[in-house]
C-alpha cells in the first residue's frame, strides 16, 4: 500500500511539474467543448435565429411572389436580397457570395389565378353550381418553376431543409389561393365572412418524455456536455501512454524493473492520478456548462439531481480510457508511435462512439461495430442520466462494460510487460 | 556470493553470442571489476544479474536466491546503479530518493534520514529541492547511486558509474564505494577506466567477445604479462588495439 501511495505522490509531482501538459488536459478539452457547443448550438438554432443571406430575383412582381418573399421573412432563417438579374444572382452564387438565389419566374402569379379559377370552375361545373353559358375554354398555361441555385459547396442537408421550406410555402399559396378561388365563386355578397379557414388544422407540438415534469426539450448544451466530455477523457491517453513510455526513455523504468515492486503497482499509482485528471476535467467541463455557456448566450445545463450519476458514469469512463492509455504505453516504445496512434484511435472510437454523429443514422454494419466502443458505452450512459433521466440501476450495463473494459486493458498491459521483462 | 554458472546470452536477431558459457564465482565483500572493451558483454552480464535480461542458457544465483525462486527477495538484496541517468528530471533530488527508497519498502523517518546522510556524504545536502534535471553529470551520477544504495543492498552492480563525471565526483563516488564494501557491500562494476578499476577492485575480469578471457587480483594480472606496468598495459595485450565498433 505504501509502494502506491509512493507512486502516486510521484505521478502527482510529475503532473504538477508539467504546466504545459496540465494546461493542455484542463484547458484544451474546455475549449474544445465551448467551440462544438457554439457551432452546433447554432447549427440547432438554423431556423429561428441565424439569417442566412439568400438571393431573391422576383420576375414575377405580383401576389405569389410576394407571399414567397412574406414566408421566407417569416422563416427568421433567411436575410433576403432582392436582384433584379437572375443571371447575376446565378453568378453571385456560383462564386460562393452567397448560398442560394430563388429566381420566381414571370406571371407566376397571374398565371396561378388563371389556373386555379379555371380548376374551380371545372370543379364546380361538374357540380351544376357554374351559371349557364358561362363555360369558357381552358387557357394554355406552362407549369411555372421556382429555380434554386446553390452554391456548389453548400451540403446536401442544407439544401434538402430549403428546398423543403420552399416546397411547404408554395403549397401554402397554391392552397390558399384554391380557397379563395372557391369562396369567390360561392360568396354572394363581397366582403362577407370567409367560408374557409385557412390556418393549419394540423400542426406539431415536440415533447420529449420525462417521468418528473412531463415535457422536456434537450438543447445543444445537453448533448454537447457529455459527448465532448467524454471525448476529453478518452484523450487522457495520450499524455498517460506518454508517460510511460517517457520512464522507458529516461531509463526510470529500467530501475523500477530491477526494484522489488510489481506493474501493477505502478500502472496503480498512475491510474490514481489520471483518474483525478479526468474527474477535474469533467467538474470543469460541467462548471463551463453551468456557468459560462448562460455567458456566451448557449444554453445552460440542467444538472440537478443528477450529479452523482454523472460522476459516477465519468469515473467508470475514465477508468476505460486509463485501461487504454496504460495499454498503449506498454506496448509501444516511442512518443512517436504511441502519439499518433492514440490520437487517431480516440477519434475513430469517438466516430464509432456516436460523439460526431448519432448511431441511428450510420449504416447498418457501422451501428453494430459501435458497440465495441467503450466511448459509445459511456456516451449511451451519459445520454440516460442527462437527457432521460435514469436510474442508477439502468446505467449498471453501461459501466460495467466500461469497468471490464478496464481491468481487461490493464491485464493485458500486465501480461505483456511480464512477457517482454520474464528473467 | 555470486556463483555464476555456464551462463550465455545470444540476442533475438544477432549473429553472435553477446556472452557465452561464462563461469565466475564472486566472494562476498569482493569489489569485482569487470573489463572489456565496447560490446564485449559487460553490461550484458550486469543486466542478467540484475533481472533485466533473461539468459540465454546458464544459470547464476546470488547469496543462494535465483530469479526463479525468490525474485522479489533477491531484488531486495541487490542494487544496481544502471548507466543511464534514470531519475525523474522534473523531480528534485530528495523526490527521486524518495520515491525510488519506497519502492524497497523503506519509508518514514528512516528513509529520511537515509536520503539525508547519503546525500551529505556524498555533497549533495545544500541541493536536495534542487530538480535533477538542473544537476550537472557529476552531481547526476551521484544521486543515482544514492538512489541504489538506500535500502542498504548486500550486493551492488555499477556499470560504467564514472562515466562522464569530474575527478571530484569520481573522487567522491569511489571513496563511498570503498565505504560501502567495508561495511559488508559486494561490488560488481563495469568500467572503461582501467587506473580506477586497478585501484579500487579486489579482483577483475576481462570479457572479449562474450567470453571471460583472464580472470585475477589486478596487481597478479600486471605480473603475470609480459611488459605490463599496469592494468591498461594488460588489457591492451589480452583483448589487442583493433577498434571494436559495431551496430
Amino acid at each position: 500500500m505504501h509502494k502506491l501511495w509512493a507512486s502516486t505522490y510521484k505521478e502527482f509531482l510529475l503532473l504538477r511539474r508539467d504546466m504545459g501538459g496540465i494546461a493542455i488536459l484542463f484547458v484544451m478539452p474546455l475549449i474544445l467543448l465551448i467551440t462544438i457547443t457554439l457551432i452546433q448550438n447554432n447549427t440547432f438554432k438554423t431556423l429561428k435565429e441565424t439569417k442566412i443571406a439568400i438571393l431573391l430575383v422576383d420576375n414575377d412582381k405580383g401576389t405569389v411572389s410576394k407571399s414567397i418573399n412574406e414566408g421566407l421573412s417569416k422563416a427568421n432563417t433567411f436575410e433576403i436580397i432582392k436582384k433584379s438579374s437572375s443571371e447575376e444572382a446565378k453568378n453571385l452564387v456560383f462564386k460562393g457570395k452567397y448560398q442560394l438565389a430563388i429566381v420566381i419566374p414571370e406571371n407566376l402569379s397571374k398565371d396561378l389565378t388563371i389556373k386555379v379559377n379555371e380548376n374551380v370552375d371545372g370543379i364546380l361545373e361538374k357540380f351544376g353550381l357554374e351559371e349557364e353559358n358561362k363555360t369558357t375554354p381552358k387557357t394554355k398555361i406552362q407549369k411555372k418553376e421556382v429555380v434554386l441555385y446553390f452554391d456548389p459547396a453548400t451540403q446536401q442537408s442544407f439544401k434538402n431543409a430549403v428546398k423543403n421550406g420552399i416546397d411547404k410555402i408554395i403549397s401554402g399559396i397554391e392552397i390558399q389561393s384554391i380557397y379563395k378561388a372557391f369562396e369567390a365563386q360561392l360568396s354572394d355578397t363581397p366582403n362577407s365572412e370567409p367560408i374557409f379557414e385557412t390556418e393549419n388544422f394540423i400542426t406539431f407540438k415536440e415533447i420529449t418524455p420525462d417521468d418528473s415534469s412531463g415535457t422536456y426539450i434537450p438543447n445543444a448544451s445537453q448533448h454537447n456536455v457529455p459527448a465532448w466530455a467524454l471525448f476529453a477523457i478518452f484523450f487522457i491517453i495520450l499524455p498517460l501512454s506518454i508517460n510511460i513510455i517517457k520512464e522507458k526513455s529516461q531509463g526510470t523504468f529500467v530501475r523500477l524493473r530491477t526494484n522489488p515492486v510489481s506493474y501493477a503497482t505502478v500502472l496503480g499509482g498512475k491510474t490514481l492520478v489520471y483518474l483525478a485528471v479526468c474527474m477535474t476535467q469533467f467538474a470543469l467541463m460541467l462548471l463551463v456548462g453551468l456557468y459560462v455557456f448562460p455567458l456566451i448566450s448557449l444554453p445552460e445545463i440542467n444538472v440537478s439531481g443528477k450529479l452523482p450519476l454523472l460522476f459516477c458514469v465519468a469515473l467508470f469512463s475514465g477508468l476505460a480510457a486509463i485501461g487504454l492509455g496504460l495499454l498503449l504505453g506498454t506496448i509501444f516504445k516511442t512518443h512517436e508511435q504511441s502519439a499518433p496512434f492514440g490520437a487517431t484511435l480516440v477519434v475513430i472510437l469517438a466516430a464509432l462512439g456516436g460523439v460526431w454523429v448519432p448511431v441511428f443514422v450510420m449504416p447498418k454494419f457501422m451501428q453494430i461495430l459501435s458497440n465495441i466502443s467503450p466511448m459509445n458505452w459511456g456516451l449511451n450512459a451519459f445520454y440516460d442520466v442527462f437527457l432521460r433521466n435514469v436510474s442508477f440501476k439502468e446505467i449498471v450495463p453501461e459501466i460495467t462494460l466500461l469497468f471490464i473494459f478496464f481491468i481487461v486493458t490493464t491485464i493485458i498491459s500486465i501480461l505483456y510487460n511480464e512477457k517482454k521483462n520474464a528473467v | 556470493m555470486i556463483l555464476i554458472n555456464q551462463l550465455s546470452k545470444k540476442y533475438k536477431d544477432a549473429d553472435n553470442y553477446a556472452l557465452q558459457n561464462l563461469d565466475l564465482a564472486i566472494e562476498q565483500q569482493e569489489i569485482f571489476g569487470l573489463l572489456g572493451p565496447n560490446g564485449a558483454g559487460k553490461t550484458t552480464l550486469i543486466s542478467m544479474l540484475s533481472s533485466l535480461v533473461k539468459p540465454t542458457s546458464g544459470s547464476f544465483s546470488i547469496n543462494g536466491l535465483t530469479y526463479k525462486e525468490n525474485k522479489n527477495k533477491l531484488k531486495q538484496i541487490i542494487g544496481i546503479v544502471p548507466q543511464e541517468y534514470a531519475l525523474y528530471p522534473t523531480l528534485t533530488a530528495y523526490e527521486n530518493l524518495s520515491y525510488l527508497g519506497s519502492m524497497y519498502g523503506i519509508n518514514g523517518k528512516t528513509l529520511k534520514t537515509r536520503i539525508h546522510q547519503h546525500l551529505e556524504t556524498l555533497g549533495l545536502d545544500n541541493f536536495a529541492s534542487k530538480k535533477v534535471g538542473f544537476f550537472s553529470g557529476g552531481m547526476k551520477r551521484r544521486v543515482n547511486l544514492i538512489a541504489s544504495i538506500l535500502h542498504e543492498p548486500k550486493v551492488l552492480f555499477l556499470d560504467e558509474p564514472t562515466v562522464g563525471v569530474d575527478v571530484q565526483s569520481k573522487n567522491v563516488i569511489i571513496n563511498h564505494l570503498k565505504e560501502l564494501n567495508a561495511n559488508g557491500t559486494t561490488i560488481i562494476y563495469t568500467s572503461h577506466h582501467l587506473n580506477e578499476a586497478e585501484h579500487l577492485c579486489t579482483r577483475v575480469g576481462i570479457i572479449d567477445h562474450g567470453k571471460l578471457v583472464c580472470k585475477g587480483k589486478p596487481a597478479e594480472l600486471i605480473s603475470k604479462q609480459e611488459d605490463a606496468n599496469n592494468l591498461e598495459d594488460v588489457f591492451i595485450a589480452i583483448t589487442g588495439k583493433a577498434l571494436r565498433d559495431h551496430a
